[in-house]
């Protein structure tokens, strides 16, 4: 029952979102006070990952002061384990964060999307085998799976993004899947196959530019998700491996000083925080209609 | 009611669990699959770069490596069946001793996390729907919104930063040991336990919010309302029995996730149970270990999954009372 709600929701969020574009009414003008914080926030975080070297104060392997400084003036946010400055070790931090978090989810959703839109163009026994093959890989939990996986493959940011990308990827294929069904049907499809076009014609020219909105705003989720999954990996010790640090690993890295009531753990972990709340009040102002059903984790 | 296969109730119990069973068996191959096909040489693993190649070729006869996939794979999920689990390649010990005590450590604590998230979720959310588009619903909405976002690291720190560095209410590493008495049990979990029921709690509440919300509109709805009965009661007793199938799906997957969730909570708070046990054996590499556990957590889930879904079967009338 709850897909088949979804999948209404979903078309309703399609008609939606269609209307809104057709209006070419400017999106910043209808945003609500919510979605234009998280917007400063991504383009915070976003502009500091990209910039990293003119913005950071010192260098991001450098020994600037003592271990677990408090904030001060010098140190904006303290100092780590071993006296290098927090602040410049966040944005470093965040150009790993993003480009393994990001590339995870563009592969998900270029496999995802892409096998989506074959098994409901195709149907039959495509649709068939590939379905019940994301429902298997769906019916292990992701972080199981994924540490199942990395226990014997070497661990380094290929691998990251291959695992967590093709992980992904099952959440993608059911929803482009869902999305592609409704569209498949419709007169301009059926016409364009009595034109005789072929299977991949059909994909990138009839069905992507008309699922292009729904699968646009299920990126942002996608992409707050793989931000918490890649932190939840390297806080485990088994996603980003030093040297190179993202904001899971710090945590990691800091973990021992909060027993001392040293704080400089809950920085990362508040970054990570404040990154997933932005994109999600973001998302979430566009799927006002929907935020009821949105997913969790996982 | 009789029982017999005639009544569709009872066919469609039977279907879903026999589907339960063969994923689960299909759940077993991926991950035998997902450990043994994929690159990487465990005997290599074990012996280091250095190994000379007969070392490696006595350890792979050994383990029974050159054995064909299929063979290892039956071998390896009959053994399972039976209970045997295997040894461990980093400790030599037994596996299934290994994870006996420290799988009731993790259902402890899983147990006692939804024993509070899901009373609390359930009640949350038909406040939400009482005082519906109010102020307390708004703020409900906006800090569930927001723990939805929160990793559970975050969560976790930040309680032990308070609770128990500031204030000193509570232990920051839960240890747990056989024979501990009662109260020092709770004492030891509350804080993960808190921790587990965060995160889970704002899911099931928006999503029972929304299920009770969409009975609302109902006619029977309006003529509670027209009889004059206390709005909670029509909540409670009119719309939350008709919103009950959507309710238990999502309470049964969040239990799901909670299981899954345990494991970081667990690195957390040094929490002696499964997650931990897994994820040490990930960094060690030591697979057969990694096997059972993802196993085990994978047969939760799926048994999980199954019991929402039959719950939602049972929680159908038309199905319990067939014409």
């Amino acid at each position: 029952m709850l897909v088949r709600v979804a999948n209404g929701a979903w078309a309703g969020l399609f008609g939606l979102m269609s209307n809104a574009l057709e209006k070419r009414s400017i999106m910043l003008v209808h945003l609500s006070w919510g979605a234009r914080l998280g917007l400063l926030g991504l383009i915070v975080f976003a502009g500091s990952a990209i910039f990293a070297p003119w913005v950071a104060p010192y260098g991001p392997d450098e020994v600037v002061g003592d271990v677990w400084e408090p904030i001060s003036a010098q140190f904006w946010l303290g100092t780590d384990q071993i006296g290098r400055d927090l602040l410049t070790r966040l944005i470093y931090g965040a150009r790993n964060t993003f480009f393994v978090a990001g590339a995870a989810t563009l592969l998900s959703f270029f496999m995802g999307s892409f096998l989506g839109f074959l098994a409901a163009v195709r149907g039959g026994i495509i649709d068939q085998s590939l379905s019940r093959l994301n429902d298997l890989m769906m019916a292990i939990p992701t972080l199981i799976f994924a540490l199942v996986v990395l226990s014997v493959l070497p661990v380094n940011m290929l691998t990251l993004i291959l695992v967590m990308g093709v992980l992904d990827s099952t959440r993608v294929f059911r929803l482009s899947r869902a999305v592609a069904v409704d569209i498949a049907v419709l007169d301009f499809v059926e016409a364009a196959r009595l034109r005789g076009e072929k299977t991949l014609w059909i994909i990138f020219r009839e069905i992507l530019p008309n699922a292009l909105t729904p699968l646009f705003a299920e990126f942002g989720l996608r992409f707050a998700f793989a931000v918490l999954f890649l932190s939840t990996l390297s806080f485990l010790g088994l996603g980003i491996q030093p040297p190179e640090a993202d904001w899971g690993s710090m945590v990691k890295e800091n973990k021992d000083g909060i027993v001392f009531g040293i704080p400089a753990a809950l920085i990362p972990a508040g970054a990570i925080a404040i990154l997933t709340i932005s994109i999600n009040l973001v998302v979430d102002s566009i799927l006002s209609r929907t935020t009821s059903l949105k997913g969790g984790r996982g | 009611m009789t029982v017999s296969l005639s009544n569709p109730l009872v066919m469609m119990v039977a279907k879903r669990t026999a589907l339960g069973f063969l994923l689960l068996i299909a759940i077993s191959v991926v991950i035998f699959a997902g450990t043994e096909m994929l690159p990487g040489d465990v005997a290599q693993s074990i012996l280091g770069q250095s190994a000379t190649p007969e070392a490696l070729a006595n350890l792979r006869a050994e383990m029974g490596l050159n054995e064909p996939a299929h063979t290892r794979y039956f071998n390896w999920f009959g053994g399972m069946l039976q209970g045997d689990l295997g040894t461990s390649l980093s400790s030599g010990s037994d596996i299934s001793e290994m994870i006996a005590s420290r799988l009731s450590n993790t259902l402890f604590l899983a147990g006692w996390s939804a024993l509070v998230a899901v009373p609390l979720a359930i009640f949350l959310g038909m406040i939400a729907v009482h005082y519906r588009d109010g102020f307390i619903d708004k703020f409900i909405s906006m800090t569930t919104l927001a723990a939805i976002s929160l990793p559970e690291f975050f969560i976790g720190y930040l309680l032990i930063m308070f609770f128990a560095v500031t204030w000193n209410l509570f232990p920051s590493t839960s240890i747990i040991y056989e024979g501990m008495p009662f109260l020092d049990q709770m004492t030891a979990i509350a804080l993960p336990c808190a921790t587990l029921t965060l995160v889970v709690l704002a899911h099931m509440m928006r999503m029972t919010r929304a299920a009770i919300l969409n009975v609302m509109s109902s006619p029977y709805v309006e003529t509670a309302e027209l009889k004059g009965l206390s709005p909670f009661k029509i909540i409670f007793h009119h719309a939350f029995p008709n919103a009950i199938s959507p309710i238990i799906t999502v309470v049964v997957l969040n239990m799901a996730y909670l299981v899954v969730g345990v494991v970081v909570v667990e690195i957390i708070f040094v929490y002696p149970g499964m997650g931990q046990l897994l994820v040490d054996h990930v960094t060690k590499r030591d697979v057969p270990v990694v096997q059972a556990a993802g196993l085990i957590f994978a047969a939760i889930y799926i048994f999980l999954n199954m019991f929402a879904d039959i719950m939602a079967i049972i929680a159908n009338p038309r199905l319990r009372h067939p014409k």
